[in-house]
């Protein structure tokens, strides 16, 4: 880290560990009623209230789910009535396919709902973190490798309109931030 | 705790929470616990175990080569037993894999947080049960190759599927009840093989540790959607997981076969999927729990809570076993009255007494805390509920089919070694699979325990007195 130091490489980042969930989620607080933007809080599980405490709103996936789903019942409307009743008309029971005899289609349309929102939701959380992504600054910082075990990291990114190498740094430290190293991307 | 406290503004509970994870343990010991399973040498006794299991799995799988290969002739099922140990395989499978689903949706929905321990491994059970499930319908149909007809896909022979057939509600309700679990089971792993990733020691297991969990970083923006997600895949699994028993009691339900053509069917079917997913849960994680010394985690707590579970489920099947008596009696259909006389007292009177006493008897024994509390009376009952719901099956399809409308046609139904051993090659692949489980994955979910954890919640402050010794008094 201190020869990416020397080269001044653009820094990354500044991170900041705190020793408990309770201390990261008042130092998130602070973070946010400092009026940074770019920064994100670590942990091995994820905090109830964390939301609040960074100021960020409701996840958008639900309405992206909610389209998927929206997608699979059409799908399977389609699916069924387009066959049933123009390419392989099928009469079963004597029964034509029409508007009384819609309830028999409903599990299909119940199933694929449901598929294409699972989809839908497994794919959305990824693509919305950005995900897969084979490499991150934050993971050439050896410590940081204990944040899927029990440690608590705090991260303000170098893209912050109000970071600044030696204030951040020292506004970390004051809200009780302890290992307060600033990170260089590697490359 | 005095009546002082009433006028404060923060809620005193008045009896203090168990800890779901007993004994203090730190986010480190959960971590190096569970991580380790995976981490240290196989045990001699996994070896000789999946050596077993593998056997079995093997042996059954020739069965199905050898049934593919010379036709259905070779198992027992003849008219008019044309379902028989095949379809009760089946539904004994999906029925066990109704269980982890239960466990990761209904009750995260439900918040209940003692699931955390046990929804890893259930989830996984369910996956392996529903694998095994898959299995009989595909080779029961006879010409094996034909089996793609049940697709929608356009072919030149002007074969489609009749979409208003129960058969092919099963075909998509399983097929989505499978692909949905795989979603929900491995969303859940990601953070932690993200764990296992930042513990690897070697360059190899890391990279592939890595790619498995897609760069996870644990950031809370990341940890804001992937809640939502599985907030949503709860909520979407719990309708789904209801369904699917519903829709393959909806094969039977939708017959005019008396013992089968009931509307009491779909909560039935249900309720004793649940009883026996339950029941596999606790029989593949009491040995779990003590091989790999996860006490701590899995505790008495959690045994307790799922025995009254297994009680309750186990007294609804009780319910409508006699309430489908009841109404065979009641409703003065002499083809249903004969059907639940021959069920009880025909010539497979046996199938149905030990279904009725290891479903709703032995249950009952759980209604006593020191029998919840016991090793070998919890694992008992549990090996009865196996039992019973396989019985439970067999009862519904063989004795509703061996005599039907036509007593000349009437026939007994006698298994040959075909279906016998290809019925205990599921076993065995199933045992094999969950044996690799716990070899290769994190048997339990390490993140979701951290996080029910004291002092995972965010306004948690240690007793400043004390310490770590009146915590542990406060949730004795």
């Amino acid at each position: 880290m201190s020869a990416a130091a020397a080269t001044r490489k653009p820094a990354f980042g500044v991170i900041a560990e705190f020793p408990s969930a309770t201390t990261l989620y008042e130092a998130a607080e602070k973070v946010r009623d400092a009026g940074f933007k770019f920064w994100d809080v670590h942990s091995p599980f994820p905090i109830h209230g964390m939301n609040k405490a960074m100021g960020l709103g409701k996840s958008p996936l639900g309405y992206i789910i909610f389209c998927g789903g929206f997608l699979g019942f059409t799908t399977a409307v389609l699916l069924e009535y387009i066959p049933s009743s123009f390419l392989f008309p099928l009469i079963v029971h004597g029964k034509p396919v029409n508007f009384f005899t819609v309830p028999p289609f409903f599990p299909i349309m119940f199933e694929l709902t449901i598929l294409i929102s699972a989809f839908t939701a497994f794919f959305g959380v990824f693509i919305l973190n950005r995900l897969p992504r084979l490499h991150h600054p934050l993971f050439d910082y050896a410590a940081f490798s204990r944040v899927t075990n029990d440690a608590f990291f705090l991260v303000i990114e170098s893209g912050d309109p109000k970071f600044s190498e030696t204030e951040t740094r020292g506004f970390l430290e004051d809200i009780g931030g302890r290992e307060v190293t600033v990170l260089y991307a590697n490359d | 705790m005095g009546e002082s406290d009433a006028s404060t503004t923060v809620f005193v509970e008045r009896m203090p929470r168990r800890p779901l994870v007993w004994n203090n343990h730190s986010m480190a010991w959960i971590s190096d616990r569970i991580a380790g399973i995976v981490e240290n040498k196989a045990p001699l006794w996994w070896w000789v175990t999946i050596a077993i299991t593998g056997s079995f799995a093997a042996f059954g799988v020739g069965c199905i080569f050898y049934l593919l290969f010379t036709g259905v002739g070779v198992w027992g099922n003849n008219i008019p037993v044309g379902w028989a140990w095949d379809i009760t395989n089946f539904v004994f499978w999906i029925g066990i894999g109704h269980a982890g689903t239960l466990i990761s949706a209904i009750l995260h929905l439900c918040r209940q947080k003692w699931r955390t321990s046990i929804n890893r491994a259930a989830e996984a059970m369910t996956l392996f049960a529903v694998i095994c499930a898959g299995i009989f319908p595909a080779i029961h149909v006879g010409r094996i190759w034909m089996v793609w007809f049940m697709a929608p896909v356009p072919n030149p022979n002007w074969i489609w599927p009749n979409f208003r057939s129960p058969l092919m509600w099963d075909v998509f309700a399983v097929s989505t009840y499978f692909t949905v679990s795989v979603l929900f089971w491995y969303l859940g792993l990601v953070p932690d093989l993200a764990t296992m990733r930042d513990r690897a020691k070697g360059k190899f297991s890391r990279a592939v540790y890595w790619v498995l969990s897609f760069g996870w970083r644990g950031g809370n923006r990341q940890w804001r959607h992937y809640e939502m997600a599985y907030l949503v895949l709860a909520g979407l699994s719990t309708p789904l997981v209801l369904s699917v028993h519903s829709t393959v009691s909806f094969d039977f339900a939708t017959s005019v076969l008396p013992g089968w053509h009931t509307t009491i069917f779909p909560p039935y079917f249900v309720a004793g999927a649940i009883f026996g997913g339950f029941a596999m849960v606790l029989t593949l994680m009491l040995p779990a729990r003590s091989l790999y010394k996860l006490h701590d985690v899995f505790t008495w707590d959690h045994i307790d809570v799922m025995c009254k579970l297994l009680l309750f489920t186990g007294s609804i099947v009780g319910y409508a076993y006699s309430m489908e008596f009841f109404v065979a009696f009641y409703g003065a259909n002499p083809f249903e009255r004969f059907a639940f006389l021959n069920r009880y007292f025909g010539p497979y009177w046996w199938a149905s007494w030990t279904m009725f006493t290891c479903n709703v008897v032995m249950p009952q024994l759980m209604w006593v805390r020191a029998f919840r509390r016991n090793w070998a009376m919890v694992f008992f009952v549990s090996m009865c509920a196996n039992a019973g719901m396989w019985f439970e099956r067999f009862v519904i399809f063989v004795i509703s089919l061996h005599r039907d409308f036509l007593p000349s046609s009437w026939r007994m139904y006698y298994p040959t070694w075909v279906d016998v051993f290809t019925f205990i090659g599921t076993v065995g692949i199933f045992t094999t699979l969950f044996l690799l489980f716990i070899r290769y994955l994190p048997m339990v979910a390490m993140s979701e325990v951290k996080s029910v954890l004291p002092e995972a919640d965010p306004h948690y402050h240690p007793p400043a007195v004390g310490g770590e010794e009146s915590v542990k008094e406060a949730h004795a």
